[in-house]
């Protein structure tokens, strides 16, 4: 690539995808939204007190943590973990809550609402919420509830209202549909956090933006680590708010190989999967157009992944676009090769990864032992596999 | 001049306003969407909205929501929609009818073919939910090229110049949604309403109909003193959900109900 990457464009638009396709009362406060967002991204304040944040309260920088012995064992590329696993309430969501939270501060809004799937935006956004004193309603697929109860209690302790959406698959997908009819109800007081980079402009390029924090010091410590850029990056990819992190400032890197990892499920082949990079095609949901799991009629189908947090039909727009023009290459793990990531990574480095990020540790174990010695692997660990044991032990037929 | 521009002139020089009756093709099953829309015509409909049932209405209240969810277990999709729409003007060819629903059902069939397939059912005006005038052009081209005409929504925070915008690509009428809400929430504040109206009327010609939150022959009536149509969605759904197993009973109920707020409108 000679020219400089520069996405989205005024309106909001990766190529055909992005956009802004919200019922009309949603026009204005998107577009106060992203004013806000343009003026305060150049705010010398703003940016200091998000950055103080992000150091004291968060615990950034994260560690790029040299995984040796595992490298080893595979006995190809040197791999490279992103602890995004380390930040305070234990996933990369959280760099985004602090960021539209100072936000919705400046804007005067007064009350917090947010949709979750594994319950980590739910929880971060009721993290940050509890912070400022701002009221929190999260929205929750009424399925997710019952099996990520221990967030739902979580954001329960922090003050959050969690509302069990019980229309539709009861799933992430309701979930936010749920809250955009909360917004479209309370929009003069209310501010959306949304979790992930899809929804209308410019929720994809603001989220985009407050968590490129992850890509910006990955790429200044692999720089000091081994003094050069990383040959290849892998992260997973539900919406994409942490692969887009990573991978947004090493975009102009021609170099730099990425791939990103969706849900293959049981598998592409069975329909039971979370993939609509690999397996779906263009269409409008939530507010953008991008890649979806659709049937024929265009109606939304049921996804699945053994990983809530990346059970979603759509995907961020500009994970559509990377993907048209090749920049990016989006592969798939299923459930049960996750769960051997999961397993690999616990037993070689003695770190629990979240369910999602195991995919991208799956393929992280195809990867390396195709590349040299030399070559250098940056795979983001973006959470951690606490609120995973449940959903574990009851995989392996153990009791806790 | 399109059948729904006629419809309007028609009842300006009648003195009348339009009563809108919505309900979702293929609630609760498709043989029950046909002889229902001739009958809300016989109870005195001028304009028929005719839902496009999708799996995500996020502009929806729980009552619609739920109405597209039994007409999407019964198979309902847009191309049924148009076949409903194909046989409902077997019988009738005079009063306008306009599908509503969400853009991605149109987007996986294509503009263009979309556009083609409404002109065959004789559909004359397309309401999409989620399809801002921004991303409209090519909507707003192709449905124009076939005499369809593309119907905006407006909303209680729309601006004088926003108006403008959405005027400018919109004919056949304006919608103009009442609440910051969802369909069916709240009761509306008729002042308020008037106040909006005259700020549309400032910017526009078209005719405005105004729906969300009109859930009786009263407040009818006093939206059509200062409107020129008015819609009536979940009121009318609602009948129907109360009524699953026995659709005439929801037939009979909803007959009645528009036959009350075309009498409370005219007197």
């Amino acid at each position: 690539m000679t020219e400089t990457y520069n996405m989205p464009d005024e309106r909001g638009h990766f190529g055909p995808y992005g956009g802004m396709f919200v019922a009309e009362t949603l026009m204005l406060p998107i577009q106060e939204l992203n004013q806000a967002y343009q003026r305060y991204m150049e705010d010398p304040e703003f940016i200091a007190e998000l950055d103080a944040d992000l150091q004291h309260y968060v615990g950034r920088p994260s560690p790029l943590y040299y995984a040796e012995r595992w490298s080893k064992e595979l006995g190809g590329a040197q791999i490279y973990l992103k602890r995004e696993d380390l930040n305070h309430t234990g996933a990369h969501k959280v760099n985004n809550t602090i960021g539209q939270a100072l936000l919705a501060k400046r804007m005067g809004k007064t009350r917090i609402i947010a949709e979750t799937g594994a319950g980590q935006h739910g929880v971060a956004t009721a993290t940050v919420a509890a912070r400022l004193g701002l009221e929190c309603v999260v929205y929750m697929g009424a399925v997710d509830v019952q099996r990520q109860a221990l967030n739902v209690y979580r954001m329960k302790l922090l003050g959050a209202k969690v509302v069990a959406v019980e229309s539709g698959s009861k799933t992430l997908k309701d979930a936010l549909n749920e809250a955009l009819r909360d917004w479209v109800t309370h929009v003069d007081d209310t501010f959306y956090i949304i979790g992930t980079v899809a929804g209308p402009h410019p929720y994809p390029a603001m989220v985009r933006d407050f968590q490129t924090v992850i890509g910006r010091e990955a790429k200044q410590q692999c720089q000091e680590m081994t003094d050069g850029l990383p040959d290849a990056l892998v992260a997973c990819v539900g919406g994409g708010s942490n692969a887009i992190g990573l991978f947004y400032p090493f975009i102009d890197d021609a170099s730099v190989k990425m791939f990103g990892v969706e849900a293959a499920g049981d598998g592409i082949e069975t329909g039971r999967h979370s993939a609509p990079l690999c397996a779906g095609r263009p269409g409008v949901l939530h507010g953008n157009r991008t890649y979806l799991m659709e049937d024929d009629d265009g109606e939304i189908i049921e996804t699945h992944s053994i990983s809530a947090g990346l059970d979603y039909p759509g995907v961020g727009p500009e994970h559509a676009w990377l993907k048209d023009i090749g920049r990016v290459e989006y592969v798939n793990i299923t459930d049960d090769e996750a769960l051997q990531g999961f397993h690999a990574l616990t037993q070689m480095e003695g770190i629990i990864p979240a369910l999602e990020s195991s995919h991208a540790m799956a393929y992280t174990m195809k990867l390396a032992p195709t590349m040299d010695k030399q070559q250098i692997i940056i795979v983001n660990l973006s959470g951690r596999g606490d609120k995973d044991m449940h959903t574990m032990a009851e995989r392996e037929g153990i009791k806790i | 001049m399109s059948r729904l521009a006629a419809k309007f002139v028609e009842l300006s020089n009648a003195g009348r306003k339009a009563l809108i009756p919505f309900i979702t093709a293929g609630d609760p099953s498709p043989e029950f969407t046909v002889p229902m829309m001739h009958a809300m015509v016989s109870a005195g409909a001028d304009i028929i909205e005719l839902g496009v049932p999708f799996s995500d209405p996020m502009a929806d209240g729980p009552v619609i929501q739920r109405a597209s969810e039994r007409a999407l277990e019964q198979g309902m999709s847009l191309r049924k929609v148009l076949q409903i729409a194909t046989q409902f003007r077997s019988q009738d060819q005079k009063t306008p009818l306009v599908i509503m629903g969400y853009l991605n059902p149109i987007e996986a069939m294509g503009y263009e073919q979309f556009a083609n397939a409404a002109r065959k059912a004789d559909i004359d005006g397309v309401i999409t939910v989620d399809m801002p005038p921004e991303e409209a052009d090519e909507y707003v081209a192709l449905l124009g090229s076939q005499n369809i005409d593309p119907v905006f929504l407006l909303s209680p925070n729309s601006s004088d110049e926003r108006i403008k915008k959405v005027a400018a690509v919109t004919s056949g009428y304006l919608y103009y949604v009442s609440l910051k809400g969802v369909t069916g929430a709240g009761h509306l504040d008729t002042d308020e309403v008037a106040r909006k109206l005259q700020q549309i009327r400032a910017n526009t010609d078209l005719p405005v109909t105004v729906g969300f939150g009109i859930k009786d022959a009263q407040t009818a009536k006093t939206v059509a003193e200062i409107a020129d149509g008015v819609v009536v969605g979940s009121v009318v759904v609602s009948k129907i959900e109360t009524n699953l197993t026995k659709p005439e009973t929801a037939h009979q109920e909803i007959v009645e109900l528009l036959t009350e707020m075309r009498q409370a409108m005219d007197s």
